[in-house]
């Protein structure tokens, strides 16, 4: 502990200077107007040279330029773009700082029905991943525990906030549940054979499930504060609360299905859902949406398609199903920030540029429960948006120049960009 | 004791042909039986190939004395008609252990806890999983239950070894007489030396943890063996004593998989010792390399089952290849014989003994030859044990090991009637049972009921109608006398008619005593039906018979797979922007000639009327990728088991049918250096390949490669992430002090060698003693400045350079150190924040490091992000703002320089070889996908070729699954669907054999 607080302290000392990388920016107090830009929408609607408006922190007006007149701080950002906050939904961000360092470690909690753990208030609006989500226009995220049946209450943040009270754009939006897995792994190490097989217990892995849901419904009916977990699960049977079921294949997806209507969820979302291409007609039917297995992933089996990950996203979206992207796995914090890159991706493999756009934009939105206020450069809601000086799913040209969360003109900077000057200083006065 | 004299009366009372003068006898007078017994009027096949009609066999003590066809029985024979019978010698299965329990493996992740480093025993070799000194006999208990299993299948005679560790020492040759002695039985107590990659259960030392660790093993104890014999070393070693002692036995190794096999190969190839290989049964799909080896084989029957795919999701988990080799691998006995490899074919690997017949039969069905079969088992086994004088043919002098059966071996009616094994007979089926199978019509109480018998002759059954009404019926035939019990037509009454009769000669017509159901008696006649129906079925049987479908191999022989391995093209690329990565820059409209493997050319309005065009207009053309950093295509990459492990080398273990490889050739990428891990400081050799996807192992390495070796520096080689706390170092102290021990210790070894004084080759030392030299290069994981630093300086002061770090994420704050040193950097291009080591490393290092002049590249360490590295290079134009075509370069030409294959590759230059990637955008675009990736000119990527692909799996899958399902609704077994692990290594990657 020693040395962390040495170094701490060692950093505040070396960047003094430097302005403000993790001191989140002030409200928006003037009228700030975009002009020139081609604007990318995010619900797949492109306006070349616009004028955007925003003040204290909403949209108020969007157009093309010269249909409303300018008003405060002018930014041209002529020949430049200009893009919603992008989000990364059933993201571990600010639970986790250095994944192989336990005591950083906050996104899994022991047993194994857990609607009651909300990961808010784990959630680290100071962690340095965080920061540098920033730069790459990664500006809201959906804050997700991990592990279990069950594994707890997620939350949807911004990413530039004192604290995580301030951070919050929806709290409690959703419950999470890892569906159990229709396929096992062998133990080698108990002398099995390492390869996938039935998963025996898969059926009596949903009756349990089941059993929990009827349960809570008869807990919640009798509503007394005697079992946190039943409780906590109100919010799936009223509405309140999305219920996102982390599944993989095709059949465990047509079990959620049926799983759903016989227990009346009102709202479902599929996480990862690696074979939802395969059921895109009944998840449309159902008005099921799904958030992709990582774009940049391998194929899972030996025999498919090697752009299939690259083409996940768009297979579902021609079949009209409600998609968009996610990126848990390994190293899932850090390589958030591509999420930018991962819609490029899809664009590469078939997908039209401005759709892939919607996938980290407008659908995530409002599959996450918060296109009313976010997901789309639209009047009226917040101004979380960015101006880049080229194409921001492509990493070529993904150049941010300014970026606001709620109106609010935030920095740039982090603790890469930090050392980054620092070093590049090192070699300059040499 | 008391038992073992009872049991020598039985033998000297009945079988009477041992006569051991000099044991003491004190139960009785002292018999001796020289009589002869004699076999006449059969076929007797002498070896496979050879017969004799009408032939006599006679044997004498166990042995066999005369064999021919004009041959006297001497008066005092025991004679035995075989008329229309047949002779075969017995078996020989030269892989079992019989007898032999293998010991319990100690469970539980040999990583956990504080590992066993160091040997269990003392007087031995260092490594417990090196056990020549075993002998098999010392735990062999001769197992007569399982024996008898074995005789009912026709074999005669077993070689069975303790299969367990590394080297597993010799083995025994037993007859299978269950009523000899041990002392007949054991035929040899030391008549094989056996191995395999396994390590030993009853050791928990961790050393070695991969394959190629056990490789790198088996040559080190070979050149400690020459040291020892030479008389140099001061210690007592028993495990080598053993080992020079066994060195003229036949060496079966248990290889386990055909390329296994290869590795095994290449190992005793290096000392002069070829061994007897027991293969995996997918041998076929590279037969030419399996001959190549020059070896024996002694090959399994355990044709997969087929998988159950009724369910089609679980279908899905079954992958072409491993369908395919459901369909293609009984014909790997056939491919063998008609590749002209000598094999021996083993009961291992059977779930029961008593399948052998019938795999043999379905080998038959699929190409192999009768004879070849038998060969397999009888001749060829002798021979590779030495001991054709004594076993696996009928001839003089050898043991009386045969079968006497009913016809021709392995045709579908065959039976074994008796197997002699050392002149003692054990009877499988009864030869003199006269068959009652037939229909009859059956007259009891004056009434006629229709009889039919079927099934075994020795078992038979029996059905009993009449009228339309079946009646309940039980047989019992034993002996000659035959019982049969039926019920009444009225069910709902308990009453039985009984009958017997006692069988003779002419069983079409018998007759006895009957009981009726109300206990009267009287008699009966059974009439035996005139019936030609059942002779017609056997006819039609087999002229339906259809020949078994089998779908050719591909190169590898799975999805994506090609049926011929692609060639060598002359192709002119017209009008492509290339990125020449030299000092012409980025050409547009440019033309590239690309002949015999190499660019012969590059400018504008080429032709050649030879070369196939492919135009190029709109696209881009670059070299091929290299990533200096990789885990695909190998079957092992960690050697964990001790702190340096610069024995091992992953040219070794390079796996060339990893689908990895070819979805790295759709991402662009022609080169890897397939890296050791960093589970220690010192790691293992690296294999530096080309994705020549389809080719053998072998022929993906580079030729004349360059000499690389993996170190590792930081929290992996301290094992700070698992919990293990017993191996030095544990802390960034102890790395140098390590790195310092052993490089003084090569240079010490290196001077001793160089003296002439007598030196014991040590591998290790060798490869240490190489980078000392400058002859071997070093590519570092690396990660935090000081230790990098550290290295460095270590390096200087045994006056070598270190060659490449690697990951290197925090080079930027010591370029200007790496630059002074001269040593190159390869790095990713934004991870970061996974451990500890980690928290500084910013996507702007190579930006900064190739700004400070040091040759950068960008690498992988992962199978997915290798497929994107293009993309991975442009993050340089993002972080740092390095140009674009010096971006390209991080992943082109730089790593190639690391490499020191920039002669060859790296750039569009005349002379170089001819791997191009033909992109379908902007290079560094998200958008850009490879088109066409090509290596020495032949194309091993193109996605229309891909694309054409995807249906060709799709169709072979579906007929495969019907035909499963056909193989299924037929009655045969299936085997669940399921889905072979595939890991996905990284420098993390702790991987483990048994």
């Amino acid at each position: 502990m020693k040395k962390i607080v040495f170094i701490i302290a060692l950093c505040v000392i070396s960047f003094g200077k430097i302005t403000a990388q993790q001191t989140p920016a002030k409200a928006q107090s003037e009228a700030i107007t975009i002009t020139g830009a081609t604007a990318h929408i995010g619900n797949g609607e492109v306006i070349e040279n616009s004028i955007i408006l925003f003040e204290k922190g909403k949209i108020t007006a969007i157009g093309a330029n010269g249909s409303v007149p300018a008003k405060g701080t002018v930014i041209d950002a002529s020949g430049k773009h200009v893009y919603p906050g992008f989000i990364a939904p059933n993201s571990t961000l600010g639970l986790v700082e250095i994944g192989a360092v336990r005591a950083t470690d906050d996104d899994s909690e022991i047993g194994n029905y857990n609607p009651h753990i909300r990961s808010i208030i784990a959630y680290n609006a100071e962690s340095k991943i965080v920061e540098s989500m920033r730069p790459n226009g990664v500006l809201m995220a959906q804050i997700t525990p991990r592990g279990g049946r069950i594994s707890g209450t997620s939350s949807i943040v911004q990413l530039d906030a004192w604290n995580w009270e301030d951070a919050t754009i929806k709290v409690n939006d959703g419950i999470h549940i890892n569906w159990p897995s229709s396929f096992t792994r062998g133990r080698w190490w108990l002398g099995e054979d390492p390869g996938y097989k039935s998963n025996e217990k898969y059926a009596e892995q949903i009756t349990e499930l089941v059993d929990f849901i009827h349960q809570s419904k008869a807990s919640i009916k009798s509503n007394t504060a005697e079992n946190l977990p039943h409780l906590a699960m109100k919010g799936v049977f009223d509405g309140a609360k999305t219920l996102f079921v982390h599944v993989n294949t095709e059949k465990e997806i047509l079990d959620v299905l049926r799983f759903s209507k016989e227990n009346n969820i009102k709202k479902i979302v599929l996480v990862g859902a690696y074979e939802a291409y395969k059921v895109a007609n009944q998840l449309k039917q159902n008005n099921i949406p799904v958030l992709a297995t990582r774009t940049h992933s391998t194929p899972q089996q030996e025999d498919e398609d090697y752009d299939l990950p690259y083409k996940n996203a768009k297979l579902l979206m021609d079949a009209g199903v409600l998609v968009a992207l996610q990126n848990s796995g390994q190293m899932e914090r850090a390589n958030a920030r591509n999420l930018p890159f991962q819609a490029g991706t899809v664009a590469a493999h078939g997908l039209d540029k401005e759709k892939a756009l919607q996938l980290i934009t407008g659908n995530s939105a409002k599959i996450l429960g918060i296109d009313s206020s976010t997901g789309t450069l639209e009047v009226g809601k917040d101004a979380t948006l960015f101006i880049s000086i080229g194409d921001a799913l492509d990493m070529r040209t993904n150049q941010l120049e300014k970026a606001f969360i709620q109106g609010r003109d935030i920095s740039l900077e982090s603790h890469q960009t930090k050392l980054w000057k620092r070093y590049s200083g090192k070699y300059n006065s040499k | 004791m008391k038992k073992l004299l009872l049991s020598l009366t039985v033998i000297c009372g009945i079988l009477n042909s041992y006569s051991q003068d000099y044991f003491p006898k004190n139960d009785g007078v002292n018999t001796t039986n020289s009589n002869y017994t004699v076999f006449k009027n059969a076929t007797i096949h002498t070896t496979p190939d050879t017969e004799i009609k009408n032939g006599t066999l006679v044997i004498q003590k166990g042995k066999i004395v005369q064999v021919g066809n004009t041959i006297t029985p001497p008066a005092n024979s025991v004679i035995i008609d075989l008329k229309g019978k047949h002779i075969y010698a017995s078996f020989i299965d030269l892989f079992t252990n019989f007898g032999i329990e293998k010991p319990k493996q100690k469970r539980g992740s040999p990583f956990r806890g504080n590992p066993q480093y160091e040997a269990s025993r003392e007087g031995y070799y260092w490594n417990d999983h090196i056990r020549p000194e075993t002998n098999a006999l010392t735990s062999f208990k001769y197992d007569a239950k399982k024996a008898t299993e074995y005789v009912k299948e026709g074999f005669g005679v077993l070689n069975t070894h303790m299969p367990d560790g590394i080297v597993r020492g010799t083995g025994l040759l037993v007859a299978l007489n269950n009523e000899g002695t041990e002392g007949d039985r054991l035929l040899s107590d030391r008549s094989s030396q056996f191995l395999s990659f396994s390590k030993s259960n009853k050791s928990k030392q961790i050393y070695p943890t991969s394959l190629m660790g056990a490789m790198a093993l088996l040559r080190q104890m070979y050149y400690d063996a020459d040291w020892y014999a030479g008389g140099n070393a001061t210690n007592k070693d028993l495990s080598l004593e053993a080992l020079n002692r066994n060195k003229n036995l036949p060496q079966i190794f248990e290889a386990g998989s055909r390329i296994n096999g290869f590795r095994a190969d290449k190992v005793g190839d290096q000392f002069n010792t070829q061994y007897i290989l027991v293969g995996g049964g997918d041998e076929y799909a590279r037969i030419d390399k399996v001959k190549a080896t020059n070896a024996k084989y002694i090959i399994p029957l355990d044709f997969p089952e087929a998988y159950d795919v009724s369910d089609p999701f679980m279908a899905n988990l079954v992958s072409l290849g491993d369908m395919r080799h459901w369909n293609q691998a009984p014909t790997n006995p056939s491919v063998l014989s008609k590749n002209g490899i000598t094999f021996s074919l083993t009961t291992h690997k059977l779930k029961k003994i008593a399948d052998l017949k019938d795999r043999i039969i379905k080998a038959i069905d699929y190409g192999l030859d009768k004879k070849t079969a038998i060969a397999a088992l009888t001749t060829v086994p002798a021979q590779i044990l030495g001991k054709s004088n004594l076993l696996g043919s009928i001839k003089k002098g050898s043991y009386a090991n045969f079968l006497i059966t009913e016809g021709e071996l392995f045709s579908k009616d065959n039976i074994i009637y008796e197997n002699w094994v050392q002149g003692r007979k054990n009877i499988v089926n009864d030869m003199n049972v006269i068959d009652i199978n037939g229909n009859y019509s059956l007259t009891v109480a004056g009434k006629i009921y229709d009889m039919s018998i079927s099934g075994k002759p020795t078992k038979p059954k029996a059905e009993i109608k009449l009228g339309e009404t079946k009646l309940g019926a039980k047989i019992n035939y034993k002996n000659d006398w035959v019982t049969i019990t039926f019920t009444d037509t009225d069910t709902t009454k308990t009453q039985y008619t009984r009958i017997v009769s006692s069988i003779t000669d002419s069983p079409d017509l018998w007759s006895g005593k009957a009981i009726l159901p109300n206990g009267a008696q009287t008699s009966f006649s059974v009439k035996k039906k005139l019936d030609e129906s059942s002779e017609k079925k056997n006819k039609k049987s087999t002229d339906t018979k259809e020949n078994p479908e089998v779908l050719p191999i591909a190169y590898p022989n799975i999805a994506y797979g090609n049926s011929q391995l692609p060639k060598s093209e002359s192709l002119l690329f017209k009008n492509a922007t290339v990125w020449t990565n030299e000092t012409d820059g980025i050409l547009t409209e440019t033309d590239v000639l690309v002949k015999n493997g190499k660019i012969t050319a590059i400018g504008k309005n080429l032709n050649d009327s030879n070369a196939k065009i492919i135009d190029a207009s709109g696209k881009h053309l670059t070299s091929g990728i290299v990533d200096e950093h990789s885990h695909i295509a190998a079957a092992a990459i960690n050697e964990a088991g001790h702190n340096s492990s610069a024995e091992v080398t992953i040219e070794d273990v390079v796996s060339p049918d990893d689908i990895d490889i070819y979805r790295n050739l759709a991402g662009g990428v022609t080169s890897i250096q397939i890296l050791h891990g960093s589970a220690n400081p010192i790691g293992g050799r690296s294999a530096i390949i080309k994705l020549k996807w389809g080719e053998s192992a072998n022929n993906l390495i580079y030729p004349n490669s360059p000499k690389f070796i993996k170190f590792a520096l930081g929290e992996n080689v301290k094992q700070s992430n698992w919990q293990s706390f017993s191996r030095f170092p544990q802390s960034r102290m102890g790395v140098e002090q390590l790195y310092v021990d052993y490089f003084s210790r090569a240079k010490e070894y290196h001077k001793r060698k160089t003296s002439g004084k007598p030196y014991r080759k040590d591998t290790e030392m060798e490869t240490l003693a190489e980078i000392i030299n400058g002859q071997r290069y070093i590519s570092c994981h690396s990660y935090v400045q000081s230790e990098i630093n550290m290295l460095m300086k270590v390096a200087e002061k045994f006056n070598f350079k270190i060659n490449t770090f690697t990951h290197i994420l925090e080079g930027y704050k010591l370029a200007d150190k790496m630059v002074a040193h001269g040593v190159g950097g390869s790095t990713f291009s934004d991870w970061w924040a996974y451990k500890y080591e980690v928290n500084d490393a910013i996507p702007y290092n190579a930006a900064i490091m190739h700004k400070q002049g040091v040759v950068t590249a960008i690498n992988s360490d992962d199978g997915e992000m290798s497929r994107r590295l293009n993309q991975e290079a442009a993050k340089s134009v993002k972080y740092g703002g390095v140009s674009e075509e010096d971006a390209l370069k991080f992943v082109t030409l730089n790593p190639a320089k690391l490499l020191h294959i920039d002669d060859r590759v790296g750039s569009i230059k005349i002379g170089k070889d001819a791997d191009l990637v033909l992109w379908t955008d902007h290079p560094l675009s998200i958008y850009a996908k490879a088109e066409k990736t090509i290596i020495e000119g032949t194309i091993y990527f193109d996605l229309e070729k891909d694309k054409a692909m995807r249906k060709s799996i799709a169709a072979e899958r579906n007929k495969l699954s019907t035909m499963m399902l056909k193989a299924k609704n037929s009655g045969l077994k299936t085997q669940p669907a399921k889905k072979k692990e595939k890991q996905q290594f990284e420098c993390e990657t702790l991987e483990t054999i048994n």
